[in-house]
């Protein structure tokens, strides 16, 4: 039944995008987390997609392949009175981009939307071949 | 008198499940708007209706292009196994291409995903309507 496999394929891309939007809080969150557990300023996490086969076709839904760190070099601020500036009174901040993470939380609510959109569309279509022959 | 009602019945029966399969195409598309290299696919729907009906099943050899030269490539997309009703999956022509390889246009995409749904309710008015039509035959006659 291809009809079901649709709320499969939106249902994989709604958690892919979900998982999406959590990288993004989370990287929001720590945009000034000048420290870790390891001690280390916290660094940006990006989610990557995969195309994966779903009810027998290929490269059908969407699933998170994995979850990297962007590995662009700390920013740097200058505040010698802060605990963990170095030697030369600098701090190192997170990589986080604000702007970047605010675009991809917007692009990312909105292709959850559009496959909630998916779905309720596939759902209409099933409801109506219920009705056939009625 | 049952193969006729299968023959009455077969080109709407055969629209609703072509429909069907390819709307998975177009949800496959717009689920992956956001994955690299993924490149949309879709069907050419009257070739393929006009493929399923002459073929006289579904489970029918897919159809090739005629490749005239050693160089040539197949046209069909390589994701598509069977394709839809035996016709392969095509590529879509990316209007404007972006960096990660991805060639989802995500206004085209749901535009025919809506149409295709659209003439999916429409075949399914249309079968409801021979029904009818066969019900009141048979309590007429």
């Amino acid at each position: 039944m291809s009809l079901s496999n649709i709320f499969n394929v939106a249902g994989s891309a709604m958690s892919a995008q979900s998982a999406r939007l959590n990288a993004t809080a989370s990287n929001i969150a720590n945009a000034d987390s000048a420290t870790g557990p390891d001690g280390t300023p916290y660094k940006a996490k990006q989610v990557i997609f995969q195309s994966i086969p779903i009810g027998g076709v290929k490269d059908s839904g969407v699933s998170v392949a994995g979850v990297v760190e962007d590995q662009a070099p700390p920013k740097l601020v200058y505040d010698p009175k802060h605990p963990m500036a170095d030697a030369n009174g600098y701090v190192a901040m997170p990589n986080v981009n604000p702007v970047e993470e605010m675009v991809n939380m917007i692009s990312a609510s909105r292709s959850y939307q559009t496959n909630v959109e998916t779905m309720n569309t596939a759902k209409s279509m099933l409801l109506k071949t219920l009705t056939i022959g009625q | 008198m049952v193969s006729k009602l299968d023959d009455y019945f077969r080109f709407n029966e055969m629209a609703l499940s072509l429909r069907a399969q390819r709307q998975q195409v177009l949800a496959s598309n717009i689920a992956n708007a956001d994955t690299p290299n993924y490149k949309a696919r879709d069907v050419n729907f009257a070739d393929t209706l006009k493929n399923a009906m002459d073929n006289k099943s579904t489970g029918l050899a897919p159809v090739t292009l005629a490749r005239t030269a050693a160089a040539h490539v197949a046209g069909a997309a390589a994701g598509g196994d069977s394709g839809v009703g035996g016709s392969p999956l095509l590529y879509r022509n990316p209007a404007q291409g972006s960096v990660d390889g991805n060639t989802v246009d995500l206004d085209v995409e749901r535009n025919e995903f809506v149409d295709n749904g659209l003439r999916y309710e429409a075949a399914v008015q249309s079968v409801n309507g021979q029904i009818k039509n066969m019900i009141s035959a048979i309590q007429q006659g």
